[in-house]
């Protein structure tokens, strides 16, 4: 486990170019301190602060902007980010503006994913606001020709024994002309006023007002409103098109094929339209009369679903853990138990559906909206329009969820395709339905789980993967119960389709959790052992085996907290009232340790999630008011789509289009959540994702209690719906 | 396309539009009032939630043409300066995560409690059902709804 480096006596990561403007700007390297970059002044913007990845200024009057560097879709990294620049500067934090920094060259992470923003930020960060207040102290010792030593730095002030004190404000074009110390002691933790403090949402008053935050309210001069027109099917492609009624709609400009790729060989396989207004284009795009190819292997779900079973029984293309001897332990056992557990496709529903503005002109294209990885972008679109990187330029608008969806820029390279075609700035709007039908899905997945059972122990674990287009990445193998049963093997399977396919939230364990928390019920009902027991006494085997094998991934003692943790709040086996039933689950993702336990009753034969009681060890808690926001979302996340989540393919046809063919969880569903953290100095980890892989399997282990019907497949309200039809 | 005068947040506009525009696009593309946000389309996510003569309605179906002289209010005019109460407790209560559906939310609520000052939990709940947050914020949003009916 690593702590907290208090001193970082590292190559710098800062280096100073000749200033002369007022007031102080430190550009930090985002993610890696080994690499340089410059130090910017005030009079040299807003051009060179492209150049850089983050940075904070401080203004003559004190105020303070700290730059943002990473894209903001609702995991708060907008306000806690800053948070962790501020408490190393000493700033006060009403004095703090916060600034979304645009995409820089020199970046390493600009990204929202894998809840990895706080974790690989959190060194760099501190040592910004760190190294910007010994710049300040170094300023003010200089003034006072006193020993730096002297000094003190706090709340924006630097003070001498004597009482002298220098504002920030004062100090900052001083400090600007200073030497970058390369050395500079971070806080304790326990002298931290800012992190662990509940700090609002930066941007709440621009929420609650109405505010152009979001990539749909992108309003630019002279730009044109786009839609388009996709293959309805997977595996279609254009044949031909008729224009003329949607040409007649009011406001409509221009109807235009786009989409093909010369060098590729790909023919154009969508059709834009080009309008005044949101509202002309949808209606151009709903009176455009397209004929299409007929699908040339038409997937469909129950083919996949067969090819996937019969997938299970063939070589694995892969085994990226083997741990003893799974068949030996198999041939001993006195039972053995499998399973096999069936995910389907999900689509992401972010709330605002995809949407980009591009404007691109002879050499170069300005671009801005909605997007987890900007840089993927700038790259992408100057390769397809043949433009050189620095010449596109990508803004990060606030994004209405992403949930993995803005990873993958389709959309946006559309909008630089059709506004290249049609020589104007556009804003190409998705529909509900084009989001909903075009997406980047979660991969339909399978697992079959089979463990063996011998003198009352688990002796053997081989868990089967068949997932679409892609299989679980290198960690997930290394997850608990790895290291805890002597004899293991993951065993990895592919189907290969041309459905779109890439990260939901949670990516792969979102569903693999539930089925091996499920899995875990069922063996300690076996074994006669209690749920929380067994998980305990795996956790204790495991001890041995992780303090040797890096890979490893999770912690035992930290599982292991969080796990009494939440057994002692959530009244683990303790009286409940009359009807109400307990699920218990606990897993390990994205560097964070969560455990959960799910109360239901049973209501007309279907459950009722009465509360969920959850405990995260995730570090230092950046801000709690957020932290906990996240893992709310997290559960409520986590039980919709595992009871109601459904997505299947018939001929290539996606089964839903919009909010009344998909059911997504509502408030009346949406169970009371208490999160407790566990109190830790380490350094913090994910939470963007972690509480929602324990959540289908809290609720499943609960569903059993009450109803002695295991679950086995995804959504879980089908399974139940025709157990109560069987009635 | 019709000429329509409208009373939006207490100000008329002078607009040019297909008359089965629904008001959610005209408000944003005519208006340039972004806050109202579209997420459906077919009156399934309350997301472009307006008020219309005080009532709470969807207004991504809503032609322009059937408004009349009606008086919308959208979330920009829901106060001048965010110090509605429902706004407030959204503030209190630190609501959002992504924010996309919160004006809808607020919009929900505010009219919701016009009509019932003191509502039960159950009663906030039901009447908050129709909005989703793809986030999962419900809680909060319950939360906050119970502290605006508490001013
Ligand atoms: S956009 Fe109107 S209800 Fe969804
Ligand atoms: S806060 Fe993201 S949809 Fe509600």
């Amino acid at each position: 486990m690593k702590l907290v480096d208090n001193n970082i006596n590292r190559r710098s990561f800062f280096k100073k170019t000749a200033l002369t403007g007022s007031g102080l700007i430190l550009g930090f390297n985002w993610m890696s301190y080994g690499s340089l970059t410059k130090i910017e002044t005030l009079n040299q913007l807003p051009k060179e602060w492209h150049t850089i990845n983050a940075f904070l200024k401080i203004a003559e009057n004190g105020m303070v902007t700290i730059m943002s560097p990473n894209p903001e879709i609702g995991q708060n990294v907008k306000t806690s980010m800053p948070m962790i620049v501020a408490e190393e500067l000493d700033v006060d934090w009403n004095r703090v503006t916060v600034e979304q920094s645009p995409l820089s060259n020199d970046f390493d992470r600009q990204v929202a994913g894998g809840s990895q923003s706080i974790r690989k930020g959190w060194d760099s960060l501190r040592k910004a606001g760190a190294t910007a207040k010994q710049m300040l102290i170094n300023a003010a010792a200089q003034q006072w020709k006193i020993d730096p030593a002297n000094c003190t730095a706090l709340k924006g002030l630097v003070k001498d024994a004597n009482g002298n004190s220098l504002t920030y404000g004062e100090l900052a074009s001083i400090a600007a002309s200073l030497e970058v110390p390369e050395n500079v002691k971070l806080k304790d933790p326990a002298e931290f006023t800012i992190i662990g403090t509940e700090r609002g949402n930066i941007d709440i008053k621009a929420i609650i007002t109405g505010k152009p935050l979001f990539g749909i309210d992108t309003k630019r001069e002279g730009m044109l409103y786009a839609t388009a027109l996709r293959p309805p099917a997977f595996g279609q492609t254009l044949a031909s098109f008729d224009d003329t009624e949607a040409k007649a709609i009011n406001g409509v400009k221009e109807v235009i094929a786009f989409g093909g790729d010369e060098k590729e060989n790909i023919l154009n396989n969508k059709i834009a339209i080009v309008a005044t207004s949101t509202w002309a284009a949808i209606k151009g795009k709903r009176v455009l009369k397209a004929k299409w190819s007929v699908a040339e292997n038409a997937e469909s779900t129950p083919k996949h679903d067969e090819a996937m079973k019969a997938l299970l029984d063939t070589e694995p293309k892969e085994s990226p853990r083997k741990d003893g001897n799974i068949e030996q332990a198999f041939a001993e056992a006195d039972e053995v138990i499998e399973r096999l557990y069936e995910a389907p496709f999900l689509p992401h529903n972010c709330l605002e559906p995809m949407n980009f503005f591009a404007h691109v002109q002879n050499d170069k294209a300005d671009l801005y909206g909605p997007i987890q990885t900007p840089k993927w972008t700038q790259d992408t679109v100057a390769e397809q329009l043949g433009l050189k990187p620095e010449n596109v330029s990508v803004g990060m608008s606030r994004m209405g969820g992403g949930f993995g969806r803005r990873l993958y820029g389709d959309f946006a390279t559309e909008a630089a395709q059709i506004s290249q075609l049609v020589n104007a700035p556009i804003q190409l709007q998705f529909t509900r339905e084009d989001d909903m039908t075009a997406g980047t899905y979660r991969p339909a997945s399978k697992y079959r789980i089979k463990a063996s059972l011998k003198n009352g122990a688990i002796t053997g674990y081989h868990l089967k993967e068949v997932a679409v287009n892609r299989n679980m990445f290198g960690l997930i193998p290394h997850f608990f119960p790895a290291g805890a049963i002597p004899n293991y093997q993951v065993d990895l399977h592919l189907l290969e389709s041309n459905i779109t396919t890439g990260a939901w939230r949670a990516p792969y364990t979102n569903f693999l959790a539930f089925a091996e928390q499920h899995f875990f019920d069922e063996l300690a009902e076996k074994l006669n052992v209690d749920a929380v027991q067994l998980r305990l006494d795996l956790l204790e085997q495991a001890k041995p085996v992780a303090a040797k094998d890096e890979a490893i991934e999770y912690s035992p003692e930290r599982m292991q907290n969080v796990i009494r943790l939440v057994a002692e709040k959530g009244q683990w086996n303790q009286n409940l009232a009359d009807g109400i039933y307990q699920g218990f689950s606990a897993y390990y993702s994205h560097n964070t340790h969560v455990a959960e336990i799910a109360h239901l009753q049973m209501v007309d034969d279907m459950p009722q999630i009465l509360k969920v009681i959850c405990a995260v060890d995730c570090g230092i808690v950046v801000n709690p008011l957020a932290a906990k926001n996240q893992v709310e979302g997290g559960i409520v996340d986590g039980i919709g789509h595992a009871m109601f989540g459904n997505f299947s393919f018939d001929e290539g046809k996606p089964s839903a289009a919009n909010f009344h063919q998909y059911r997504l969880i509502r408030n009346m569903e949406a169970p009371e959540i208490e999160v407790h953290f566990v109190q830790s100095d380490a350094s913090p980890t994910g939470l963007g994702e972690p509480s929602l892989p324990p959540a289908g399997g809290a609720i499943a282990n609960a569903i059993y209690k009450a109803t002695g019907q295991r679950l086995y497949k995804q959504p879980f309200v089908e399974a139940l719906q025709s157990s109560r039809t069987k009635l | 396309m019709q000429q329509y005068t409208l009373n939006v947040n207490g100000k008329p506009y002078q607009v040019t539009a297909d008359e089965d525009t629904p008001i959610l696009w005209v408000l944003r593309d005519e208006l340039n009032l972004t806050g109202t946000k579209y997420g459906c389309g077919i009156a399934q996510c309350g997301a472009c939630t307006i008020h219309v003569d005080g009532n709470a309605l969807r207004a991504c179906i809503m032609p322009v043409s059937a408004i009349g002289d009606k008086a919308i209010t959208t979330i920009e005019g829901l106060s001048e300066d965010g110090s509605h109460p429902v706004q407030q407790a959204w503030v209190k209560h630190d609501v959002p995560q992504c924010g996309y559906c919160q004006s809808g939310q607020i919009m929900t609520a505010a009219a919701f409690l016009k009509k019932n000052p003191q509502p039960s939990e159950e009663e906030i709940k039901g009447a908050m059902h129709g909005n989703i947050c793809r986030c999962g914020t419900y809680n909060r949003i319950n939360a906050a709804v119970k502290t605006a009916s508490e001013k």
